[in-house]
């Protein structure tokens, strides 16, 4: 069985990590811009970031067969100072051209502040500017509710296009929200703080299988590369079928990634 | 699609095992010297809610809802980034 990995964080894994998702039938990952664990100093610091998302990430995966495909932003954590991502924000466009950019992501709100929704609302007009599908981040734990709606709120008055949209990290109180408006939804199966695999099949087998994916958001956090195959297990402990699996784990994130000019089914597939 | 008695057969020793933790951890509050905060109570109330969730609410949309931030405004700024878990600050 094949799979995309949505949403991974791979510059804080070790290339042990790329051949591990490989054996388990991985063939393309998606790496959205991210927070380093720290802030960075200055806007230099993201320039170096773009570059090992557009160039040295995709040759690391490629040892293994995998496509590497990355979002490009500011991370909502680094959002606060509006003067300092405005800065790096205005070094994007000369990555946008990369062949690996799907497009902007993951943006979003963290603590729901009026600076961080200033700085989503412009990565939007970025992202319309270059006519780019969106990745968005939704809070954690108590935030996310309230972070999931100001997101939809800001989305409606921007009059994005819905289904180039996926709001990622929903849970149950959110996969609702994002769904019935017509975006769509990805599950994060990260311990403690998001999604368990079973959560995740619950979320399936009530919301349905439709404009939905799942990833593993690995990063430099407790977190497993292997959760999206894991969980693909628990939907077949539930009896779900092959096929099933299948669409949630390839064929969804496939449709999705596909409406990204860069994105294409690996070769090895072909 | 699994019945009730395959569910309880995949699932019910794992939920038994998380039930003990959760009474264990609220033996072990109990044992301990000091004072809880917002976050002690808002696990009490989501314990409290998931049994009789609100109509239209599943119990795990309930939990969420109870430890969920329900203010409507942007923030005017954040003090700090990450989250606790439970609307409040320590």
């Amino acid at each position: 069985m094949h799979y995309i990995e949505p949403h991974g964080h791979m510059v804080s894994r070790t290339t042990a990590d790329y051949e591990s998702i490989a054996q388990a039938g991985c063939v393309a990952l998606c790496e959205p811009a991210f927070w380093a664990g720290y802030d960075r100093s200055s806007p230099a610091g993201f320039y170096d970031y773009y570059r090992q998302l557009t160039e040295y990430e995709p040759r690391r995966a490629a040892q293994f067969g995998i496509d590497h495909y990355c979002w490009l932003c500011i991370n909502p954590k680094e959002a606060e100072d509006p003067s300092f991502a405005r800065e790096v924000m205005s070094i994007i466009p000369e990555f946008l051209d990369c062949p690996n950019v799907l497009g902007i992501g993951e943006i979003g709100l963290n603590k729901n502040t009026k600076n961080e929704l200033a700085i989503f609302e412009e990565h939007l007009e970025i992202a319309q500017k270059y006519d780019l599908p969106i990745l968005i981040h939704t809070p954690h734990l108590e935030d996310k509710l309230k972070g999931t709606k100001l997101i939809l709120d800001a989305l409606k008055n921007a009059n994005v296009d819905r289904g180039r949209v996926v709001i990622d990290h929903v849970e149950e109180h959110t996969a609702p929200l994002v769904l019935d408006q017509g975006y769509w939804a990805g599950m994060t199966l990260y311990p403690i703080s998001k999604c368990t695999a079973a959560r995740a099949v619950d979320i399936l087998e009530t919301f349905g299988m439709e404009q939905i994916w799942m990833n593993s958001a690995c990063d430099w956090g407790v977190s497993d590369p292997l959760a999206v195959v894991k969980c693909a297990l628990e939907m077949k402990k539930r009896q779900h079928t092959l096929t099933t699996v299948q669409k949630v784990i390839f064929e969804n994130p496939k449709e999705f990634l596909s409406q990204c000019p860069n994105f294409k089914v690996n070769q090895l597939l072909q | 699609m699994p019945t009730k008695s395959d569910i309880l057969n995949l699932y019910f020793m794992d939920a038994r095992c998380k039930l003990l933790e959760i009474a264990a951890y609220l033996d072990r509050l109990d044992r301990h010297e000091g004072e809880g905060d917002f976050r002690q109570e808002a696990f009490l109330s989501a314990l409290e809610a998931m049994q009789t969730p609100p109509a239209g609410q599943s119990r795990a949309q309930t939990v969420l809802n109870t430890l969920s931030d329900h203010s409507t405004s942007p923030a005017e700024s954040a003090s700090l980034q990450s989250a606790y878990g439970a609307p409040g600050k320590l």
